[in-house]
């Protein structure tokens, strides 16, 4: 590898020396803040975090390349992912400045480690050999795992970050097991190579199986898929409130990035649009191990979700059924399916976002997060519990509002792919009736019941509602605009093919 | 204009809650009467829309296609035929009285109006659309509404009784687009649009689904999400609590307009897409309508509470059009859309009445009144009036419609059209049986001072008595405006049942 190579590959990294950039000018403007003003180190981070996605819009990825000797691709479908986490991040910061959970303390160190797991996450939607993955997904936990824990005063947020670390530990512990077995017998860590050292056959389809699981393992961990799903809710509750909603989507979007780039682009069908999806593992039954795990998660997910009485519980529990769902397109895996899935992370990300800030400002103003006490919302700060309905509506999935717009897509792949699937999208549209009642859980506390009508309402500060109705206006008009972003998703299953 | 009317009067009423949301909400009046404005230009403009509706004609009339997400295919297609024309009447009608009915709604009337009229958007909507992507929009569409204005302006067991209703349908809609992705699936080209659909009907006769003929799987998966609305035993829970709960302008709309839904959608879509399905179903659902018919009017029966006496009465006239419509025969299809019109005028009186008593008296419990006609001898006559269109008393408009019904369904289903007029022996008990007990017999002394029905009442309740009495004497207008479509359907149906040999 010449210079001239790295050079010409450093011309496609931009958007990551930008926020590589950024993050040292965080770290270097910090040194100069008082505890009570470091949030302008947060102002700073939301800056550049806007420049880079002016970089990622801008960068033409219409030829996908790999670059580092293949270690990481350039392509549509990465670009596409990084711009959903840094929308999702810029509107977490956005929050975080509102956070009362944050104030009061030095959070110079937050808006670093949020920027640091930004970058991780750029690596691992792009990353295409072993250890790239391997590393980028470390990166990603492990800020995880701080932020989590960053109240640290906090019992909850200790235990929420304990629990994190070990079940991550033991979970990617599995993952670098299958990756060590994968390269043992194909002799190579770049997935485009395994892949043809799959196809050539020589890996006996049951040890494979194995090997796969136990990558799956560490992939499904992060999407938090049932059954590895088991650190959600306990994280999701003791995590600063911003960090539970950054969690729930951008990192989740990331881990479905790396499954569909590892089990569908690289290895089974090597991107080839012509070739069948799953043709490289056609000796094993690949789509129904996903279709198990979808299904799991999203009737665990939506069974345990609808016996929570605390709010952010309830959305952890909903959020695993949600990766249900998206695994639902996985399974399709052909470029219907993965758009649906692209489509679906973006549309989740607003309405999960939504609902996450909408309970992070309950807990401002009225310190619950007990659903029983969003009684009377609706009456009490009328704006409010108007947008967090639409949230609801949506988290169901009913019509007219994007998260309708996206389980359409997602059910129309299935069922466009053949009748096999049909019974995968019966169980899932099934699955959004039985959500239906825990979503309807807040609606009706917010506005049922007999209601002391308060003399005053409660109005939103004006940034608040500024950023809650950016989330949700386009969830109210996702089906009118006959859709530019279900185009870009369209256009995004392009991947880069060695 | 005319090229748009469908789209006025479905979206007038979604520009009218908007105005609503922006008036303060201490003006009630305005409020109020903004309502009836909107809703009454909505009747004005149905009615001008039977005046150039062409009755001669089985054609779609009124049409406006649109390319609307065309990489789907789906359109904005609207547009009517003398299956949709009544119900379009009947739904402005309905929404334009219930606003009247809606007058005393005692808490947040401005979040109440405005629901009400996206409702009203919605019902428009369903009763107009041709594109089945749109229909099933516009059919979810009003699930939010109705979940509101039964929990917050809804009885005692209201919260339960709105998230019954919402379940339920919301489990027959996924259904129904489970089946409405199969039917676009298989299609050739792929297409929601209806009237493309029934022209293929064919296709979905020879194509595989799940190992079955997808014809009839798609029927099934159809049918489930149409009965649950209808609503057809044993998918009838949620009615009884849902009607018993709402509030009672919404009651009228629920018995009146949303269970016409149901039998709708069988003749929108199930029939004329599925024909050979339909043909093999036939029995089947003409034996759920006399389950229907026997079983609601049984339940009537036993009720001490007249509402849910009133919704179990729906229960059974609803049998009538299943089977009407299951013998696939010209004087049963009639009959059964216009029974469908008929309910909807019927039921929504006898749930007016039961509201006024029931703003008076403060309880339902039939037992619990007793010589009331003494006191309150307009409210009496109006009620028996209505109760006798109910039993289907000759001079009445449900009279003409069940009989067409069963005239069309004896020669087809014999023992079951038999037995199914042991309904309307039943229905008569109830309904007389009621009011023997409130309005003769020894005055209630409780209810020496009951307040006479008002002004405001009569006026809601006039114009239906009217319809009732004049399409049960001379029903000739709105059979013509119906009959060359459903003889076209039956037809349509019948033909491809012989080329496929049933």
């Amino acid at each position: 590898m010449n210079l001239n190579q790295i050079m010409t590959d450093l011309s496609y990294f931009i958007p990551e020396m930008i926020l590589t950039g950024i993050l040292l000018l965080v770290i270097l403007f910090d040194l100069f803040q008082k505890a009570d003003s470091s949030i302008r180190s947060g102002f700073v981070a939301l800056g550049g975090l806007i420049l880079v996605t002016i970089a990622l819009l801008g960068q033409d990825v219409s030829t996908p390349v790999g670059i580092f000797t293949n270690m990481l691709a350039v392509d549509p479908f990465g670009n596409f992912l990084k711009i959903l986490v840094t929308v999702g991040t810029i509107l977490v910061m956005w929050m975080s400045f509102n956070s009362n959970e944050l104030k009061n303390r030095r959070v110079g160190e937050y808006y670093t480690l949020l920027l640091t797991l930004v970058l991780g996450m750029y690596f691992l939607v792009s990353a295409t050999h072993l250890l790239s993955i391997y590393i980028s997904l470390e990166m990603v936990s492990i800020m995880s795992y701080l932020l989590s824990g960053y109240l640290k005063e906090q019992m909850r947020s200790n235990e929420a970050s304990i629990k994190y670390v070990v079940f991550g530990a033991f979970s990617s512990g599995i993952l670098l097991y299958g990756f060590s077995l994968l390269y043992g017998l194909t002799g190579s860590a770049d997935i485009f190579e395994i892949q043809a050292a799959l196809s050539a056959g020589t890996v006996s389809p049951a040890l494979m199986m194995v090997i796969l699981v136990m990558i799956l393992v560490g992939f499904g961990y992060k999407i938090a898929a049932v059954p590895f799903h088991f650190w959600t809710p306990d994280v999701y509750e003791g995590a600063p409130a911003p960090i539970t909603a950054f969690l729930s989507v951008a990192p989740k979007a990331a881990g479905f990035a790396i499954i569909i780039r590892f089990f569908n682009v690289a290895l089974s069908s090597a991107g080839n649009p012509n070739m069948e999806a799953w043709a490289a593992l056609s000796n094993m039954d690949w789509q129904a191990v996903m279709g198990v795990l979808a299904i799991l998660s999203m009737t665990v997910g939506n069974v345990i979700a609808l016996q929570q009485s605390n709010i952010k519980r309830m959305l952890a529990y909903s959020s695993i059924a949600h990766a249900g769902y998206m695994l639902l397109g996985v399974v399709v895996a052909d470029q219907t399916g993965i758009a649906a899935v692209l489509y679906y992370a973006a549309v989740y990300m607003l309405m999960n976002l939504g609902a996450f800030f909408v309970a992070i400002h309950i807990k401002n103003e009225f310190d619950t997060e007990e659903i029983e006490d969003y009684k009377a919302l609706g009456y009490k700060a009328p704006v409010l519990g108007v947008i967090m309905a639409i949230f609801m509506f949506s988290l169901t999935g009913l019509p007219p509002t994007g998260g309708f717009v996206a389980k359409f897509y997602i059910f129309r792949a299935l069922i466009e792919y053949g009748d096999m699937y049909f019974w995968l999208a019966m169980i899932g549209l099934i699955n959004g009736v039985i959500s239906l009642y825990y979503y309807m859980r807040v609606v009706k506390a917010m506005y049922f019941g007999k209601i002391e009508l308060p003399d005053s309402v409660h109005h939103a500060p004006h940034n608040i509602t500024a950023l809650l109705s950016i989330l949700a206006l386009p969830l109210l008009f996702a089906w009118m605009l006959g859709d530019p972003l279900s185009a870009f998703a369209q256009d995004a299953v392009q991947f880069f093919i060695n | 204009m005319e090229n748009h009317l469908l789209s006025i009067v479905t979206f007038l009423p979604v520009f009218g809650a908007v105005i609503i949301a922006l008036i303060p909400k201490e003006k009630l009046d305005i409020i109020r009467w903004g309502s009836a404005a909107i809703t009454g230009i909505q009747l004005i403009l149905a009615i001008w829309i039977l005046y150039i509706f062409d009755f001669s004609s089985s054609e779609v009339q009124l049409q406006e296609h649109y390319a609307w997400i065309p990489s789907f295919n789906i359109e904005y297609f609207m547009g009517i035929d003398g299956l949709s024309a009544p119900m379009i009447l009947l739904t402005a009608l309905l929404s334009f009285l219930a606003v009247f009915t809606s007058w005393n709604i005692e808490k947040a009337q401005k979040g109440y109006f405005a629901l009400f009229l996206l409702l009203d958007a919605g019902m428009m909507g369903v009763f107009s659309s041709l594109d089945f992507f749109l229909f099933y929009i516009f059919w979810e569409v009003m699930l939010l509404p109705m979940y509101f204005l039964i929990g917050i302006w809804g009885g005692p067991q209201r919260e339960y009784a709105a998230i019954k209703f919402f379940l339920y349908t919301l489990f027959g809609s996924v259904l129904l687009l489970l089946g409405m992705l199969a039917l676009y699936f298989i299609s050739e080209p792929h297409t929601f649009n209806m009237l493309i659909l029934a022209e293929h009907s064919s296709q979905f006769g020879n194509a595989i689904l799940l190992g079955m003929n997808a014809g009839k799987v798609i029927f099934i998966l159809l049918f489930i999400g149409f009965a649950i609305k209808v609503p057809i035993f044993p998918f009838h829970t949620w009615l009884p609590l849902a009607h018993v709960e709402a509030p009672t302008a919404i009651s009228v709309i629920l018995a009146g307009v949303l269970l016409k839904m149901g039998t709708y959608g069988f003749l929108r879509i199930s029939f004329p897409v599925l024909k050979d399905a339909t043909l093999w179903f036939a029995l089947p659902l003409a034996i759920l309508g006399l389950i229907n018919v026997i079983y609601g009017a049984m339940a009537a029966l036993a009720q001490r509470d007249l509402k849910k006496m009133v919704a179990y009465s729906s229960v059974s006239h609803m049998g009538f059009v299943l089977l009407g419509m299951a013998a696939l025969t010209p004087a049963g299809m009639n009959g059964a859309v216009f029974q469908m019109f008929n309910h909807g005028t019927i039921s929504a009186m006898l749930f007016m009445l039961v509201g006024v008593v029931y703003d008076r008296a403060h309880h339902r419990d039939i037992e619990g009144f007793g010589g009331i006609a003494k006191v309150v001898p307009i409210y009496a006559g109006v009620t028996a009036m209505a109760f006798f269109a109910g039993l289907g008393l000759p001079g009445f408009s449900g009279f003409i419609s069940e009989a067409l019904c069963f005239i069309g369904a004896f020669p087809v289903f014999t023992w079951i059209t038999i037995f199914a007029t042991i309904g309307i022996v039943l229905n008569a008990g109830y309904f007389l049986w009621a009011y023997q007990r409130i309005f003769m017999g020894e005055l209630n002394s409780k209810y020496e001072n009951l307040e006479e029905i008002n002004n405001r009442e009569l006026f809601a309740l006039i114009p239906l008595a009217i319809l009732t009495f004049f399409l049960g004497v001379y029903p000739t207008p709105m059979l013509n405006l119906m009959s060359s479509t459903l003889n076209h359907l039956v037809e349509a149906v019948k033909t491809a049942g012989m080329v496929a040999g049933l």
